[in-house]
């Protein structure tokens, strides 16, 4: 047989091979970033709720001195 | 597999992969093939494996759609529980006619703008519930207003297929409407309307499935959005500190991010199940909340690009009209069309607390500026403010 087509068959194999691995490899690393972006996302946002929480009114409540809508005085009637 | 280390291993074994059909007997052991045929046989190899990561791609699309336990309350469930909450109806702002549509805050955190059904705008002082201003608009059905950001005007619009934007007079007795400037024509109903940093460009959104971009002193149309298949029903810029881009939710069950410079959909949602009335960014503005005609508050995150979380009850069957977080994000308010509003805990997906007062739906939800309260406005024509 000539040697352009061993060579053509042992190459095709190579890239069969190669082709299955790399298949392989993109469908563990597509998992993978999944999972981290989702866990990744989730722990920015819980970050962010833990770092602003105590200047957040409505979620530790403010002493009804210092809420303006919260005040005891009496409303004027005009 | 439970855990998320088990769920890769277990996809990753190559019991798992899709197989490659049979190799031919021939590419095993050539006799003596002629060279027309061995390259018809790599050919088809090659096709061979151009199906098959056709198929690697759809397992993983389903796989991806399999991690459930990936969810923001998995991650979540080391965060505190939130205690009790207890928050009262602290004024009631009574003066309009007819069911109240929309309200804003103005940046001072203590005056209010709320449209009506009746056509009347009305601006007030929340901390004294007087009135400061009122306008007839030519129209009934004002569903959106809003505040500039100056503090020195307000712009509204409905059924006139129109924005107008009021400046707001020292003078209390001078007629407003007499220094109406008409800004936005859209071919439908005017849903939403939202000044962007300054008083000079406006965002809006339509009955015509548009939203659009416009400068305030000349009426000219900067940009338009185009991309949903039905009404827009709602919009929300993103927190200046992330950018020029903004989200628009509409009947067509979609939530749109777009880029206020091109005009581009970046990213789309779907999954919502019927109209979404309400989208509201988170305050980092790397995701934003949605409430919906189906019942379902939900949570997108714009990195993850996918829906991170869902706030809804078996017993909750009333749709959804208006959505907003507390200042760190912690909570999110929703305005229900059964007359209540929930209180859920952003990161775990609980309910936290169910508030009653209106005596009909609740049809828009705002927290104030620097989140010491939260306003509704109601079908029963009042809004109240609580904390």
């Amino acid at each position: 047989m000539n040697m352009s087509t061993t060579n053509n068959i042992a190459q095709a194999r190579k890239l069969v091979e190669q082709l299955r691995i790399e298949a392989g490899i993109e469908r563990i690393k597509v998992i993978i970033l999944v999972i981290c972006f989702v866990s990744k996302a989730a722990a920015d946002l819980m970050s962010y709720c833990e770092q602003h929480a105590r200047s957040d009114p409505l979620l530790v409540g403010v002493p009804t001195s210092e809420n303006p809508f919260k005040d005891k005085k009496p409303c004027i009637i005009l | 597999p439970t855990d998320q280390t088990s769920i890769a291993l277990f996809l990753c074994h190559p019991l798992h992969w899709p197989s490659l059909p049979a190799q031919r007997k021939y590419m095993r052991s050539p006799p003596i093939p002629e060279m027309a045929t061995q390259e018809v046989q790599l050919n088809e190899t090659l096709a061979h494996l151009k199906t098959e990561s056709e198929t690697l791609k759809t397992k993983l699309e389903e796989e991806r759609a399999k991690l459930h336990d990936v969810e923001l309350h998995q991650v979540a469930e080391k965060v505190e529980a939130l205690g009790q909450f207890v928050m009262k109806t602290r004024r009631t702002l009574k003066g309009h006619g007819n069911k109240v549509l929309c309200m804003d805050w103005c940046k001072d955190k203590r005056r209010i703008v709320s449209s009506s059904q009746d056509g009347k705008v009305i601006v007030w002082d929340a901390f004294t519930t007087n009135k400061e201003h009122a306008v007839t608009m030519p129209c009934t059905w004002v569903m959106a207003c809003a505040y500039a950001p100056s503090g020195c005007a307000v712009a509204c619009g409905g059924l006139d297929n129109k924005c107008s934007v009021y400046p707001l007079s020292l003078d209390k007795n001078e007629n407003l409407a007499a220094k109406k400037k008409s800004v936005a024509m859209h071919t439908n109903y005017l849903s939403a309307c939202s000044f962007t940093n300054s008083d000079m460009q406006i965002l809006t959104s339509s009955g015509d499935g548009t939203c659009a971009l416009w400068d305030v002193e000349s009426g000219q149309l900067l940009q338009s959005f185009h991309g949903h298949a039905a009404d827009v029903l709602c919009l929300d810029l993103a927190p200046s500190e992330t950018g020029n881009t903004f989200v628009s939710g509409g009947c067509d069950k979609k939530a749109n991010v777009w880029d206020m410079r091109s005009g581009q959909c970046i990213q789309s949602f779907e999954t919502h199940e019927s109209d979404i009335n309400s989208v509201r960014y988170y305050p980092s503005g790397d995701a934003f909340a949605s409430g919906s005609d189906d019942a379902t508050c939900r949570l997108y995150d714009l990195r993850a690009d996918r829906e991170v979380a869902i706030y809804s009850k078996e017993s909750i069957i009333f749709g959804v009209s208006s959505v907003d977080f507390s200042l760190s994000g912690r909570l999110l308010f929703g305005g229900y069309n059964d007359y209540t509003i929930n209180v859920w805990d952003v990161l775990k997906g609980t309910r936290v607390s169910i508030l009653f007062g209106h005596e009909n739906r609740v049809s828009t939800l705002r927290v104030s500026p620097d989140g010491t309260a939260f306003c509704t406005g109601s079908w029963d024509h009042t809004l109240r403010i609580w904390a």
